[in-house]
């Protein structure tokens, strides 16, 4: 204690005591749904993860065809604890992913993205989509065959897009087919690109969310008319508890990592034929059902080209919330919890069949 | 303007020229058909027939065979001798009449380059076409195993000579007693092919698999003989034949007339190989000549143990490794270095045909080597495995420590600023 003491007062003789005073005098708000604010912070921890399993595993890595599965086999079998670094790695990629998805529907419902907190959401809604493109990307990397079949399939869903699909479907794969060239390409998307935004998207973020506060919800508010609604301190009550939170998480994916290592497969060959039942993972399972469902032709485009037009046209929508959600009172105020409670069970539906089929 | 006009004289002789291709690339008139096709039972049946047959679909009429003209309407004259009519050929002049063509090089290449034309030398060579030759008019023409109105190509699964209709189309004759009564010879060849492993490849879908005419050949099929029919299973099973030549069994069978592959492995019913057929035990081959005591069953004894012994550290290796999969560790270098091994249990089986049991050990010796070595590394992938667990178990009681630690300091937190509230509290 002594020690955090003494740096304080170094820090302040420096820049002033505005960031401690701020740390120690933030309060969050305490009520029933306060749990759904620790998913945040079991997200930014997860990543955390990702980044030091990361750059970790870049120590042996290679991204070449020839060398990318023997690389991650090396990593497994001979590399001390490199079973575990990889294990962990994937586990959390897919944890976070979760994460995530539960924070970004808790806050949609508790209506966390209200004036002033639509930048917040965007940046959010932002991370998430990144985060899909790591998962995306990272799952070709150790050149496994069904991660390969698996990024044929997905890549070639960007040749839907209106007008500059062929162009997205040459970039993406480095040519016309999943060749090398597009692991070196998801390579560099994975650990350079996606990073560096996520870098930029995360602090804008964290500061945002510090900047504002955490959102009280609706309900609560309503509940405490007249009284101020009760707080803790950040620093340390919530903190502690996230920590908790992050010690349990860390039980989880050791746990997962031993018990269920994630499998590397065989080695992806571009000429043998795609294997049945080529799924991607179960976050973009629901848009795989989707398109398979859609047929040929509707109306005057493309089945595929429709899938792909509704669900840019929907994640849009879905980042502009804030700005369609304008009404405070009257019956439609409940519609975006509607339409949030659909889009959930769509999801769930979507998913569960595309596992089962 | 004169520009335009020469331009409008070359097209028009463009379009002329053009015109005039096509009309030669029409079908010839083949009124043989079109009344044939009108008449029932023997004299329709053909010609309905005639209609898918690969002759028919590149431009032979029913004339290039029977002769007359398909062009004249009347009957009388389209099959008239004058017009060269020549009517059903008879079957010793069969062969000939299919070579008119089919011999003919240059005529052959208009329609298929890659197609032999050696054919009817071929099948001069042969019993069938010896006894023909001889007045047998009972023995097999290119009609029988090709058909006559609807042939096919021997690429196309409908056809009598597709490799998986072979053993059918020659089992007609071959197999049926009755018919080939005269010629005593056996006629059970079918019935044991369709037991054997062969058959079991071709109907399998393998058509590299052999079937009557690879060992027996084709057009030029000739009864086996001791020398021809080893030859032939070499063809495919080339190491087998080679290190057969060198081992003793080569100098002792030829004078006894025993013929190198058959008499361990049978001709039509070839059946799956098994290391039993080796050694001294029930269902040893060996112990059809050789006692356990003399040098012969003495060097069946040891290649039987070098086999058995190799193939069991294989099963034992393989469910080692099993088991460490289902545990999901990554053995996956250990399973190359256990394919590696089995391959040497293959190569050993090849080996045993030079009977040279010191030979047969040392690749199985370095098979077992190859098999203990991925034994080693599926058990120490399942120890490593329980190393994890162990690892695990400490791992969460650390984890679990620390939140009870965590959870004690936040409730004593709470309840001190709770203490200290109460105790700034008005009404306290």
């Amino acid at each position: 204690m002594a020690l955090m003491l003494q740096l304080r007062d170094w820090w302040e003789e420096r820049f002033g005591k505005d960031l401690f005073s701020f740390l120690m005098h933030k309060q969050v708000p305490r009520h029933r749904h306060t749990i759904w604010y620790y998913l945040g912070g079991m997200t930014l921890f997860l990543f955390l993860v990702q980044v030091v399993t990361g750059i970790l595993l870049l120590l042996y890595y290679r991204p070449s065809p020839t060398e990318a599965f023997e690389s991650v086999q090396f990593i497994m079998t001979k590399v001390q604890f490199g079973w575990l670094i990889r294990g962990i790695h994937s586990w959390s990629a897919n944890l976070l992913i979760f994460t995530a998805m539960v924070h970004m529907f808790s806050t949609f419902f508790l209506k966390a993205y209200r004036k002033p907190r639509e930048l917040t959401w965007i940046s959010g809604c932002a991370l998430f989509f990144l985060f899909l493109g790591f998962g995306f990307s990272g799952y070709l990397l150790p050149w496994n065959e069904l991660a390969f079949f698996a990024t044929k399939v997905g890549t070639q869903m960007m040749a839907a897009v209106p007008v500059i699909g062929k162009w997205l479907l040459t970039f993406f794969r480095g040519g016309e087919e999943v060749t090398g060239a597009t692991l070196t390409r998801f390579f560099g998307f994975h650990v350079a690109i996606f990073p560096l935004l996520t870098t930029m998207l995360l602090g804008a973020h964290l500061f945002l969310v510090q900047y504002f506060g955490m959102s009280t919800p609706i309900s609560v508010e309503q509940a405490h008319k007249d009284k101020p609604v009760p707080t803790y301190a950040f620093l340390p009550n919530f903190l502690l508890r996230d920590i908790m939170g992050w010690y349990i998480a860390l039980g989880l994916l050791a746990a997962l990592a031993a018990i269920f290592p994630w499998e590397l497969g065989v080695k992806a060959d571009p000429f043998a034929a795609t294997p049945a039942g080529i799924k991607p993972e179960w976050y973009f399972l629901f848009l795989f059902q989707t398109l398979k469902l859609i047929p040929g032709r509707v109306v005057f485009i493309e089945g595929e080209q429709f899938g792909v037009l509704a669900f840019g046209l929907g994640a849009a929508m879905w980042m502009l919330v804030p700005f369609l959600d304008r009404k405070k009172e009257g019956p439609l105020r409940r519609l975006p919890a509607v339409i949030g409670g659909v889009i959930v069970a769509y999801i769930i539906v979507m998913t569960i069949w595309a596992w089962r089929s | 303007m004169r520009r335009l006009l020469s331009s409008f004289v070359v097209l028009l002789a463009a379009t002329s020229i053009a015109g005039a291709q096509q009309a030669t690339a029409r079908p010839p008139v083949d009124n043989c058909r079109t009344c044939h096709a009108q008449l029932d039972d023997r004299l329709g049946e053909p010609a309905k027939q005639f209609a898918d047959d690969i002759h028919a679909t590149r431009g032979i009429t029913c004339a290039s065979c029977h002769g007359g003209d398909p062009g004249e309407e009347d009957m009388a004259k389209s099959m008239s001798r004058a017009k060269g009519y020549r009517g059903v050929p008879t079957r010793k002049e069969i062969p000939q009449l299919c070579a008119k063509c089919h011999a003919d090089g240059a005529f052959m290449r208009a329609y298929n380059p890659s197609l032999r034309t050696d054919q009817l030398s071929q099948y001069q060579t042969s019993i069938h076409g010896k006894r023909l030759a001889g007045g047998d008019t009972r023995v097999a023409v290119c009609s029988d195993c090709h058909g006559i109105h609807k042939i096919r190509p021997a690429s196309s699964p409908l056809s009598s000579v597709h490799p998986q209709q072979i053993p059918n189309t020659c089992g007609r004759c071959h197999g049926d007693a009755a018919y080939m009564k005269p010629y005593k010879i056996p006629t059970d060849q079918l019935a044991g092919y369709k037991t054997s492993v062969h058959f079991e490849k071709l109907s399998g879908g393998d058509l590299a698999a052999p079937t009557c005419v690879t060992c027996h050949g084709n057009h030029g099929a000739t009864p086996p003989g001791v020398t021809s029919v080893e030859r032939v299973c070499g063809t495919c099973h080339v190491f087998q034949e080679q290190l057969f030549d060198r081992s003793p069994h080569k100098a002792a069978w030829a004078p006894l007339k025993m013929s190198s592959c058959l008499t361990c492995h049978g001709n039509h019913a070839i059946q799956h190989t098994s290391d039993v057929m080796v050694g001294a035990g029930k269902g040893s081959i060996c112990m059809t000549c050789h006692s356990e005591s003399d040098n012969g069953g003495k060097t069946a004894g040891r290649i039987s143990v070098a086999l058995t012994g190799l193939d069991k550290l294989l099963g034992e290796a393989a469910a080692v490794l099993d088991s460490a999969e289902r545990k999901g560790m990554e053995v996956g270098e250990a399973r190359v270095t256990l394919s590696t091994a089995r391959e040497k249990l293959i190569k050993a089986r090849v080996d045993l045909h030079t009977m040279d049991g010191a030979h047969v050990e040392e690749t199985s010796k370095s098979g077992e080597k190859l098999s203990q070595q991925a034994n080693q590394e599926g058990v120490q992938a399942l120890a490593e495995y329980a190393f994890r667990r162990k690892g695990l178990a400490l791992s969460l009681l650390a984890i679990a420590f620390v939140v009870v630690c965590l959870w004690l300091l936040i409730r004593n937190l709470e309840r001190t600023s709770a203490g200290e509230e109460a105790g700034r509290s008005p009404t306290s």
